[in-house]
């Protein structure tokens, strides 16, 4: 399958172990914060690990790592994240909101793209405008309308043609509007606390005018305000593409090198061999053929932190045995019955991190003493006891089965965690394994709609973060009705949480709601937390300063090369 | 000679149309929905994806896309990738880099296989001999990624004595250990071929004759053995051309080399009808074109055999 931005980077992001996850990083490198100019500067070119870009080098119509990490490069949006995912300002001066519905984006005056052109609210206003109107077929679109990721803009709907052969209503978008040169009003359909951080992705980055003319033309040599350009026919479709500073840049993330070569490969053994020879710099991604050899290859080189992904398995609400007081039971007696950190250390070799909540290390507002988290830990003992109080109100009979599908590589994990199960509880477990992802998703959405199907029980089931928020995670899975819901929890109190997170004023008040709101998922364990994935990869020698993003894409900007 | 090169070119119109219908009629009927691939894992809407569909003609019956597809082809536009880029463009930018990679395969095997092969022949039975019949037995039975992981781990990332991979960077030098993967299996059949031939053609009449005659000893062998021996030999080396380029796709993987293999790859992954018949079709006329040339070959190896 193709590496997508999002779930393909669950392919991408693997690897872990260090329980200090949120403040470690890339082996020796320093972990100061990132705007801080720690390593100097350097002139030497930096290659790096890449990929052909899927689609034109337009940020509406990049939806995977391949075109996303250029285009990071060589634009700046509204904000942008750091290592640690905070989100920081960039182009943006102010983003403000009374409401969290109607926001004020106010931006930096002096901001140029790469041909002289300075960047307005106009940029930005006309770039998602373009990306939002279904004629223009750009494969983002949905950024600008799907509250569970993107961020819902008022007047979306008249932008979208009934088919193929008719126009859109509006090519512009009436919650969007131009104030002056350097201010913007968004008006969203419903109040999101996040809306700051969720504009850090690439689908909401400005473009000039020029692009408009010919958007075709202007994928193929992308002009941007980021910390670099693409070089003079930098760009050698299936081999590589060069990218030169931008001297006019004046964000935090200048580069401080001379320049980036992101050379495209189509097997990561190769960029593997290519980095231990020496002819690479930086590797994103650890082939799974060097999983357990890389960390003693690369030594204090190697990077295995934790990633924005979140693994476990959902047990479906209706399950039975699963229900009311009972199945709250027997779900922490299975929660305790796992051995998280002996699997994950000897099936992954450690490069998944044992869960404590049910976000990740890298999204802001992560801890690891949310209440009722103990749940997590191994302890067969407690297990047993929970079990036969279960018992005691209705007594357990048959096997307890987690669906899988048989080609992602998942049978491994599923059958240790099922006989860790079976150890601690003495009770019949075993996976289930679809041949294909699509049949597995089949049968769970009709058995969400109350179908009989084949499934026998639990499923397993993981979230990638779209952006460095937890909200992202906890409403996509677990609030009512949503399209990720896949095991039918729903518990008002918990949607109130959250709903009281998205009006919050400051987004530290909004963590702490759903922090509360986790504390409610450990106790109805609508799903059992297993591990994080982990962001692995490798640098050489020969480069300094290198810090790998909350998505796992490295900060290359901040790498050094003499 | 000229009417029997011009009915070769004319049978090849024919295997032209029935292996382009073949072959997209084979991609319209993949499973899975390109357009929904593009969309990922947030998915593309209605609208969004009725707007795709009809952009790459997704949306009008098998017949009518193929139509349109030859249409294109014969205005000399090969029609566009997924990503937007012209076919055109990909099939001159990957046709080159795959033709020279196969040509040095072609010329490694060539040469050594001959080479090597000849000698065997001449000394059957000897040490020389032997040893070589187990290398090519071993080749033979070593799958072609086996042999390439280890000769990159080995000489590229152990000893640094040639470049682990290609990249940018299009030469001979980096095109050296990838040529000899690619050839590798080819090198053991070429070797094996020319020995028996060889063995056979030295107890053959016309040298005999030859020697009696009192010619020396490597004119009888280069001019007389040699030249006999190498029928069969060319015959597979013709159509081995044809493989080489359209079996790249592992030696291409393993070493990043940005050919018709990994586009074809690409493609195929991504569902895109004109890119796939696009290179096959172009792989399919340098077959037809290999093995014109091998026939023709034939005349100028064997005095027997004349074209009218």
């Amino acid at each position: 399958m193709k590496i997508r931005r999002s779930a393909g980077l669950l392919a991408t992001i693997t690897a872990g172990a260090l329980l200090l996850a949120a403040c470690s990083s890339g082996g020796s490198s320093s972990s100061s914060s990132t705007t801080a100019a720690s390593g100097g500067t350097s002139t030497g070119i930096v290659t790096a690990w890449g990929s052909e870009p899927e689609n034109p080098l337009i940020p509406t119509n990049t939806n995977e790592t391949g075109g996303g990490t250029i285009l990071t490069q060589i634009f700046a949006g509204l904000v942008y994240y750091d290592a640690k995912g905070k989100t920081h300002n960039e182009v943006a001066d102010s983003i403000t909101s009374s409401d969290n519905t109607n926001w004020t984006i106010k931006l930096k005056s002096g901001w140029k793209f790469t041909n002289g052109e300075p960047v307005t609210a106009k940029s930005f206003v006309d770039a998602w405008n373009y990306g939002a109107v279904s004629t223009n077929a750009q494969l983002n679109s949905g950024w600008f309308q799907d509250p569970s990721y993107g961020i819902p803009i008022v007047g979306y709907d008249d932008t979208q043609a009934a088919d193929a052969s008719s126009q859109p209503k509006a090519t512009t978008m009436s919650g969007l509007k131009v104030v002056d040169d350097t201010t913007f009003t968004v008006q969203l359909t419903t109040p999101l606390s996040d809306f700051p951080v969720r504009i850090g992705y690439s689908a909401f980055f400005p473009l000039p005018s020029v692009a408009f003319k010919d958007m075709k033309a202007f994928g193929e040599s992308p002009i941007g305000n980021g910390p670099y350009k693409v070089a003079d026919n930098g760009w050698t479709h299936n081999v590589d593409i060069k990218l030169v500073p931008n001297a006019d840049f004046t964000g935090d993330r200048k580069a401080r090198n001379g320049g980036l070569d992101i050379k495209f490969y189509t097997s990561q053994d190769t960029a593997y061999n290519d980095l231990l020879a020496g002819q690479l710099d930086v590797l994103q991604t650890v082939p799974s053929s060097a999983l357990g050899t890389f960390q003693n290859d690369l030594g204090s080189n190697a990077v295995n932190i934790p990633g924005a992904v979140w693994q476990g398995f959902t047990i479906p609400q209706n399950l039975a045995h699963f229900t009311g007081a009972e199945g709250q039971l027997r779900r922490a007696a299975l929660s305790h019955a796992i051995d998280r950190d002996t699997i994950t250390k000897t099936i992954f070799h450690g490069t998944r991190t044992p869960a404590t909540d049910f976000t990740s290390p890298v999204i802001p507002g992560w801890s690891d003493k949310i209440d009722g988290s103990d749940v997590l830990k191994y302890d067969p003992a407690a297990a047993k006891k929970l079990w036969a109080q279960a018992d005691a109100m209705s007594p357990w009979s048959g096997s307890f089965t987690i669906a899988y599908n048989a080609d992602g590589g998942h049978q491994a994990w599923v059958d240790a965690v099922t006989n860790s199960i079976k150890n601690a509880l003495g009770i019949d477990a075993a996976g289930q394994p679809y041949p294909v992802f699509k049949d597995l998703r089949t049968d769970i959405n009709a058995s969400k709609k109350g179908k009989k199907t084949g499934l026998t029980g639990a499923f397993r089931s993981g979230w990638q973060g779209d952006y460095p928020g937890a909200l992202d995670f906890l409403g996509a899975m677990w609030a009512t009705g949503a399209g990720s819901n896949d095991g039918s929890y729903s518990n008002p109190q918990f949607d109130a949480l959250l709903s009281k997170g998205a009006q919050e004023k400051s987004l530290d008040d909004a963590n702490k709601d759903f922090a509360q709101a986790q504390t409610i998922l450990f106790k109805d364990l609508p799903s059992i937390p297993l591990w994080y994935s982990n962001s692995t990869g490798g640098f050489a020698k020969t480069v300094k300063n290198v810090e790998f993003g909350w998505d796992g894409v490295p900060l290359y900007y901040a790498v050094t090369k003499s | 000679m000229a009417r029997y090169l011009g009915r070769r070119l004319l049978q090849a119109i024919p295997v032209f149309f029935g292996a382009t219908l073949l072959i997209y009629f084979m991609v319209f009927s993949l499973p899975g929905d390109p357009v929904l691939a593009l969309g990922g894992d947030k998915g593309v809407s209605d609208a969004l994806a009725a707007q795709l569909r009809s952009k790459y003609n997704l949306d009008k019956p098998f017949l009518v896309q193929y139509v349109l597809y030859l249409k294109g082809i014969f205005t000399g536009n090969f029609g566009v990738t997924f990503s937007g880029r012209p076919v055109g463009e990909l099939l001159a930018h990957a046709y080159p880099i795959t033709f020279k990679l196969a040509i040095m395969a072609l010329v490694f095997e060539g040469v050594f296989g001959i080479g090597a092969g000849l000698l065997a022949g001449l000394r059957k039975g000897k040490l020389f001999d032997s040893t070589l019949l187990v290398v090519s037995l071993v080749v033979i039975a070593v799958p072609t990624f086996v042999i390439g992981f280890v000769l990159q781990f080995f000489v590229g990332v152990k000893w640094h004595l040639l470049p682990v991979s290609v990249g940018s960077d299009v030469s001979f030098r980096t095109l050296l250990m990838p040529a000899i993967v690619l050839g590798a299996v080819s090198f053991a059949y070429v070797l094996r071929l020319t020995r028996t031939s060889v063995f056979e053609n030295l107890t053959a009449d016309f040298v005999r004759t030859a020697t009696a005659k009192g010619l020396s000893r490597p004119r009888v062998v280069m001019v007389h053995v040699l030249r006999n021996s190498l029928i069969p030999v060319v015959t597979f080396l013709g159509s081995d051309l044809g493989s080489l380029m359209g079996g790249a796709i592992v030696t291409e993987g393993i070493f990043n080399i940005s050919g018709v293999g990994g586009t074809l790859y690409q493609a195929i992954r991504q569902g895109s009808a004109p890119t796939i018949v696009s290179f096959t079709t172009i792989l399919v006329i340098v077959f037809i074109a290999a093995n014109l040339i091998v026939d023709l070959l034939y005349a100028a190896l064997d005095p027997r055999i004349r074209y009218a």
